[in-house]
């Protein structure tokens, strides 16, 4: 594996059996066989725009864009509620889509442009979602809060935008920000809290204010 | 402070901050990510590894031999250190029933038997998968039906508040039974529970010397630091935890758990700083659930609804030395009846350990009794609402001289009967169609106990003005930052932005901690306790008369002298540090909280799947502190109970002896789209036997009786009853209405 000037990987067919072979043979390997050093993991630079901001790593290659953010970039905003895409707390914007920043590998996103909860808003300059979370009380333990957040403000472009759900009446028909079909759209996002009435309230507000 | 007789007027009676719906004092921090939990304070020690616990692959048995010579040699390991490094179980902590790590024995599945450390979490990660584990498996008990015919009589008393003496008998319910007019008589299920909340249990340990620091995140510090000590043989002034946000715990996060206890291990043997976060799939069969119970319940009454006989049984399982799940503890004081009978039954199994949940006892116990009396309103031909309303009893009906401090559950009743529109309710069920919807109403009695226990916090009047309170008190999202900053303005006089709160560390005054819904009133008390102090000493300090010295604008004011609260530390900053001490006020007075829940479903007469559509709680718990974070509180628990009633389920493999869906895909909680707009009502009755607040807890009181009110909707939408929680579709499919 390398990277060339230009920044674009040159990724071998050779390097990635080399990387996944290795692991495959631990697995396999009878408890009694002589112990054989594993390879050293394999590492991959990337750069990577978060919140408008180049940041250049070199990455273990089993690094998750989770991870990246979290402890690598220091941007803990990011929350980790299960690492397996079940929860929604991971959840960021890459290039204008949501996704659950747990189920990538940061070495997908060479090139991308990374939104987390930290460029929407500060304390002091709060998002629009995150004074209305704020004051219709739309979190408690605040452990989803920023997945929640990430997502209802990509909720609301993606119904503006006319991306259909399962729950529209009419599946042709350009949706709207109904409470049915926010809730609908929201719920790859957990809240054990149980902030879910609330935050449905928060994000009506929002919607109204924009429409 | 000697909390011995009924709280009299107070300066927290003013209600100029305390009681008015305020927004959260952590919320900007909270909505933009820079509130730190436990894994992320990279800044507090350098140098952080990364740990990564390895589960138990058996339920029960001993392990014979671990190679852990392919996992040092792997890149990146710094150090691996395995169960079988410690001769025997280390020490338990409080409450805890199983063992967090140590010795060859395994108690349960996913018990952490080994913690390995690298300098990334993908190198730990990926060596814990090169351990070798051997084990000689034994056959253990993992079917509660099974096991309960020959589960022994059992008492118990948990964490959460709940308690009672192995078999309570008032008056002779079998007689009364056997001639009650109108009985009920019926065997409720309730499944296995997970608490699920959003952050794993993590922890940061960093050892100077003998000293321990664990960031970690946790309910309890007091009790957690010193369990730590008897778990690790340390000296309680060594250990200091910092738990300042925390991700939901609900009961899950009330006692040390293996995130810890392996951090702190690790972090000895690597010799530097050691991260945990619990992985997801390992949390629930290694960590603590609400048992699974069997109950019965038997009910008899007079034709005017008056109840004569209650027999409240409920069978749970638990590990050796557990306890059981008290789900018969609301029945002893929720309703009047001269003849009644409880007890437990306790089987000895080898699932993962039972604990404390969100209400415990009393969330499965609800569940059961008040679908009872809905199928015994039934069969009196009474609303129920009715049959709750002439079954108030206004004092212990254990012990008729001890009345409740305050009790308006017949006001929750009646307002939730008429702001919910049940008069509209049709009492035939299966007859209301919206489409293909079958549409019904059902409604639930709410019970849970108040707490009082000791709580003690510091308040600090800075050079320049400011107020700073320090306890160890956990906000869990609780909303408890607020109404401490709420407590602490009002009773100094000054505006919330004048106030900092800071939480979780155990170097601050021991406080009640958040668990058994005790959280907000006892700690509120310590403070106020606190403030009273503070005020004796800014007096003094001005030299004006303590008792009629009135803080209020900023300003403190006496005998025609009115000075700048600030002016009282310029000389320095001054203290006032003290405690809430509850005395026996509890005893000498019943202290609980009522709710009355209404809900409204509806059921797809096609698929039986069951939509709520309309749900409101009213609360008689006190004097609400803060509407809006209290609100919260209960709308959340609302939720929770959804779950219960619809869908939570820890499915166990009785071959393997675990809880087979043990991750958030596996165990179902509710999401958006299961969750209507929620309702809730707050009675206003401030208590004066619960502390100078006049406040008792509501975190647990939203939970107490939904799922039942749920189930009792679905019954009148469906003319189906389904008695085995979660009613899943699966239950009443094949005998719903024919589909004309």
């Amino acid at each position: 594996m390398s990277v060339n000037e230009s920044g674009d990987f040159k990724l071998t067919r050779r390097a990635v059996l080399a990387a996944g072979g290795a692991s495959a043979a631990v697995t396999v390997m009878p408890a009694e066989a002589e112990p054989v050093p594993a390879p050293k993991p394999a590492t991959l630079p990337l750069s990577v725009t978060v919140n408008g901001k180049r940041r250049d790593l070199t990455l273990d290659t089993r690094t998750t864009l989770l991870d990246t953010l979290r402890e690598h970039l220091g941007l803990t905003g990011t929350k980790k509620g299960c690492d397996h895409g079940q929860c929604g707390a991971c959840t960021v914007i890459v290039n204008g889509t949501r996704i659950n920043s747990c189920l990538s590998l940061a070495a997908q996103h060479h090139g991308d442009e990374v939104t987390t909860i930290e460029g929407l808003g500060t304390p002091d300059n709060l998002h629009p979602m995150q004074a209305a979370f704020i004051k219709h009380d739309g979190y408690q333990c605040g452990y989803c809060t920023p997945g929640q957040i990430c997502s209802a403000v990509s909720v609301l472009r993606e119904i503006k935008a006319g991306v259909p759900s399962h729950v529209q009446a009419d599946i042709t028909a350009a949706p709207t920000a109904t409470n049915i079909e926010m809730r609908e759209r929201m719920s790859g996002n957990i809240c054990r809290c149980g902030a879910y009435s609330n935050i449905a309230e928060a994000m009506a507000e929002v919607a109204e204010a924009r429409a | 402070m000697k909390f011995d007789t009924p709280a009299g007027q107070n300066p927290i009676d003013q209600l100029k901050v305390v009681g008015r719906p305020t927004s959260r004092v952590d919320g900007p921090r909270k909505t933009t990510g820079t509130a730190p939990y436990a894994y992320e304070r990279h800044n507090v020690a350098p140098n952080q590894a990364y740990g990564y616990i390895l589960g138990a692959g058996v339920a029960k048995g001993r392990i014979v031999r671990m190679d852990i010579s392919e996992a040092k040699a792997a890149p990146g390991v710094v150090a691996v250190v395995t169960t079988l490094d410690f001769p025997a179980p280390l020490p338990l902590g409080l409450a805890n029933i199983a063992h967090l790590f140590g010795g060859a024995e395994v108690a349960h599945y996913h018990q952490a038997i080994a913690v390995v450390v690298a300098e990334t979490f993908e190198q730990a990660r990926a060596a814990s998968t090169l351990i070798h584990t051997e084990y000689a498996r034994a056959p253990g008990k993992f079917d509660l039906a099974k096991e309960a015919p020959d589960a022994p009589l059992a008492g118990g008393s948990r964490g959460g508040g709940s308690g009672t003496p192995p078999i309570d008998r008032i008056g002779d319910f079998a007689g009364a039974f056997a001639v009650a007019p109108v009985k009920i008589d019926r065997t409720y299920t309730t499944p296995g529970e997970s608490h699920a909340m959003m952050e794993p249990f993590a922890t940061i340990a960093a050892w100077e010397g003998d000293k321990l620091t664990l960031w970690t995140s946790n309910q309890m510090i007091a009790w957690s630091k010193s369990s730590l000590a008897k778990i690790l043989s340390v000296r309680p002034e060594n250990i200091r935890l910092d738990s300042p946000f925390i991700g939901g715990g609900f009961g899950g996060k009330l006692f040390v758990r293996a995130d810890a206890v392996c951090a702190a291990l690790a972090a000895k043997t690597a010799r530097r700083p050691v991260k945990i976060a619990m992985q997801r799939p390992l949390m629930i069969n290694n960590a603590t659930h609400r048992p699974a119970t069997i109950q019965r319940v038997q009910l008899g009454a007079n034709q005017d609804g008056r109840l004569t006989a209650i027999a409240h049984a409920s069978t749970s399982g638990n590990l050796p030395d557990g306890e059981p799940e008290t789900a018969v503890s609301q029945t002893k004081l929720f309703y009047a009846a001269p003849n009644r009978e409880t007890y437990m039954k306790l089987a000895r199994m080898d699932l993962p350990e039972g604990n404390a949940m969100r209400a415990p006892g009393e969330a499965p116990g609800l569940m059961a009794l008040e679908m009872a009396m809905d199928e015994l309103a039934e069969a009196l031909n009474m609303d129920p609402v009715e049959l709750r309303v002439v079954n108030d009893t206004q004092f212990d009906p254990e012990k008729p001289n001890r009345p409740f401090s305050e009790r308006h559950f017949v006001e929750c009743l009646r307002t939730g009967a008429e702001k919910f529109g049940w008069s509209r309710r049709n009492p035939k069920p299966g007859l209301v169609r919206d489409g293909k919807w079958l549409v019904g109403m059902g409604m639930a009695g709410g019970f849970r106990n108040n707490i009082l226990t000791k709580s003690a916090a510091r308040i600090r009047l800075e050079k320049g003005g400011r107020l700073t309170v320090e306890t160890d008190m956990t906000d869990i999202g609780t909303g408890t930052y607020t109404i401490l900053a709420q407590t602490a303005a009002e009773m100094m006089g000054v505006g919330l932005d004048a106030v900092t709160v800071v939480l979780g560390d155990s170097d601050f005054p021991a406080s009640a901690g958040s668990g058994g819904q005790w959280g907000a009133n006892n700690s509120t008390a310590g403070l106020y306790a606190a403030c009273l102090k503070l005020r004796e000493a800014i007096a003094q300090r001005l030299g004006f008369n303590p008792t009629d010295t009135i803080f209020s604008d900023g300003k403190v004011t006496a005998g025609g002298h009115s000075v700048p609260l600030a002016d009282a530390a310029r000389g320095g900053a001054l203290v006032g540090e003290d405690g809430f001490d509850p005395t026996d006020m509890s005893k000498r007075w019943q202290q609980s909280t009522f709710a009355a829940h209404f809900v409204e479903v509806a059921v797809d007469s096609y698929t039986g799947e069951t939509r709520i559509r309309r749900m409101l709680a009213v609360c008689d718990a006190g004097r609400i502190l803060n509407p809006k974070a209290a609100r919260s509180q209960v709308i959340g628990a609302m939720t929770m109970g959804a779950g219960a009633a619809l869908m939570e389920e820890l499915a166990v493999d009785t071959r393997f002896g675990l809880f087979i869906n043990h991750d958030l895909a596996g165990y179902e909680v509710p999401v958006h789209a299961d969750i209507p707009h929620q309702d809730v009502i707050f009675l206003d009755h401030p208590d004066d036997k619960s502390s100078p607040m006049k406040a008792k807890g509501v975190g647990e009181l939203g939970l107490c009786g939904v799922g039942a009110a749920i189930a009792n909707a679905i019954y009148n939408a469906t003319g189906v009853r389904v008695r085995d929680y979660p009613i899943t579709l699966d239950k009443h499919l094949d005998k719903l209405p024919a589909i004309a």
